[in-house]
């Protein structure tokens, strides 16, 4: 849920990264975080265990310039993947405004893309949300490695409906500003609807 | 949607901010700020110069979250105060309503003790001026300042 403030003249929206273990979340906030100047970015947070996999969550806020006089910033999340902290994946969901799926495009980890959409759906609607209705973006990322499913298999199995999506290899930042350009966009256009809850 | 759109506007602000200016002085704090439950910093008051409010927001929320669930498990109602001490700053975190989060950081300048009583008369004010507020927003014909924003407008952000 988007939070205006008509006093600092600020729009803030909340977007999650989401994804099985290891698609690559992480690696699209850091590559944002590299690429953009230090005065529209905060300081990137990162709740990780010692092998840095994400515990709880990363975070980057991002001002991405003026709409008609207001700022419009975005606060970036991640979730953790690995199944056994879906209570966290949750909490996270929490007032969403856009959602990224980032899919692991490695064949052999189709099921685990599967899976980690399933659960998506059901912790939105859990929370009242529905995929359907939220700015939703899909990312197949890892374009670069060598036994990775063809666009039209990823397509057919995690974005039947046709929703706006990007191919990336985060690692080298291919599709990472356009999926945020993108979902960015949606939850501007979805703001102009007075949606926005 | 199950959760309104949080707007804030000059009067409610104004407001706010007193309370939170007030909450500095008589609870002898170091730094107050506000917080909604989705981590986005609403007011801050103190010696907030070297602070990174932002993060400091993002992880409160968080935090308020993960107890939130805890409580949820335990079959307890939300916590709605937390303490933490540290050897020179401590943390006095306390939910307001259902929506807003309410932090004192504080030393030895101060005690939990006038921080707790301070801290509960605030949050009364709080709680009455955040339930006008929502009040206010769900009111018809109130329109986003967005409503007419243009593809152009929407573009030419990423035109850089
Ligand atoms: N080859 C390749 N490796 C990637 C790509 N994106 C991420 N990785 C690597 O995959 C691993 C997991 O990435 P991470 O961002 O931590 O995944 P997360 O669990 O989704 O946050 C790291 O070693 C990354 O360097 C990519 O596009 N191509
Ligand atoms: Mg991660």
């Amino acid at each position: 849920m988007s939070f205006i403030n008509y006093l600092s003249r600020e729009i803030n929206c909340k977007i999650v990264y989401y994804g099985p273990g290891l698609c690559g979340k992480t690696t699209n906030l850091q590559y944002i975080y590299n690429k953009t100047n230090p005065e529209a970015k905060g300081k990137m947070i990162s709740l990780a265990t010692e092998t840095e996999r994400t515990l709880f969550f990363d975070f980057l806020p991002l001002s991405l310039g003026e709409i008609r006089g207001f700022r419009t910033r975005f606060h970036l999340y991640t979730v953790p993947g690995q199944v056994f902290y879906d209570a966290s994946r949750k909490l996270i969901l929490k007032g969403v405004d856009g959602v990224v799926f980032v899919a692991d495009s490695q064949i052999d980890r189709m099921d685990a893309n599967v899976e980690s959409l399933e659960n998506l759906r059901t912790n939105l609607a859990e929370q009242g949300y529905s995929l359907d209705k939220l700015p939703y973006v899909v990312q197949y990322n890892k374009r670069d490695l060598p036994s990775v499913a063809t666009l039209e298999e990823m397509r057919a199995l995690l974005n039947p409906s046709q929703n706006v999506d990007f191919e990336a290899v985060a690692t080298t930042g291919v599709g990472v500003f356009d999926t945020l350009k993108a979902v960015a966009k949606l939850v501007l256009t979805e703001l102009r609807r007075g949606g926005g809850g | 949607m199950v959760n309104p759109q949080m707007v804030m506007y000059e009067e409610e602000f104004n407001q706010i901010q007193a309370v939170v200016d007030r909450l500095v002085k008589e609870a002898n704090a170091k730094v107050v700020f506000i917080v909604d439950k989705n981590g986005q910093l609403i007011a801050q008051s103190g010696d907030i110069e070297n602070l990174d409010s932002t993060s400091l927001a993002s992880l409160t929320a968080g935090n308020i979250a993960a107890t939130g669930g805890m409580a949820k498990l335990l079959r307890e109602n939300e916590f709605a105060t937390q303490f933490h001490e540290g050897e020179k700053a401590n943390i006095h975190i306390q939910l307001v309503g259902k929506r807003v989060i309410l932090v004192v950081i504080f030393d030895a300048r101060s005690s939990l003790g006038l921080v707790r009583l301070r801290v509960k008369k605030a949050s009364e004010e709080l709680n009455s001026i955040f339930e006008g507020l929502l009040r206010k927003v769900q009111e018809p014909g109130r329109d986003s300042p967005f409503a007419e924003i243009t593809d152009e407008d929407i573009d030419n952000l990423f035109n850089d």
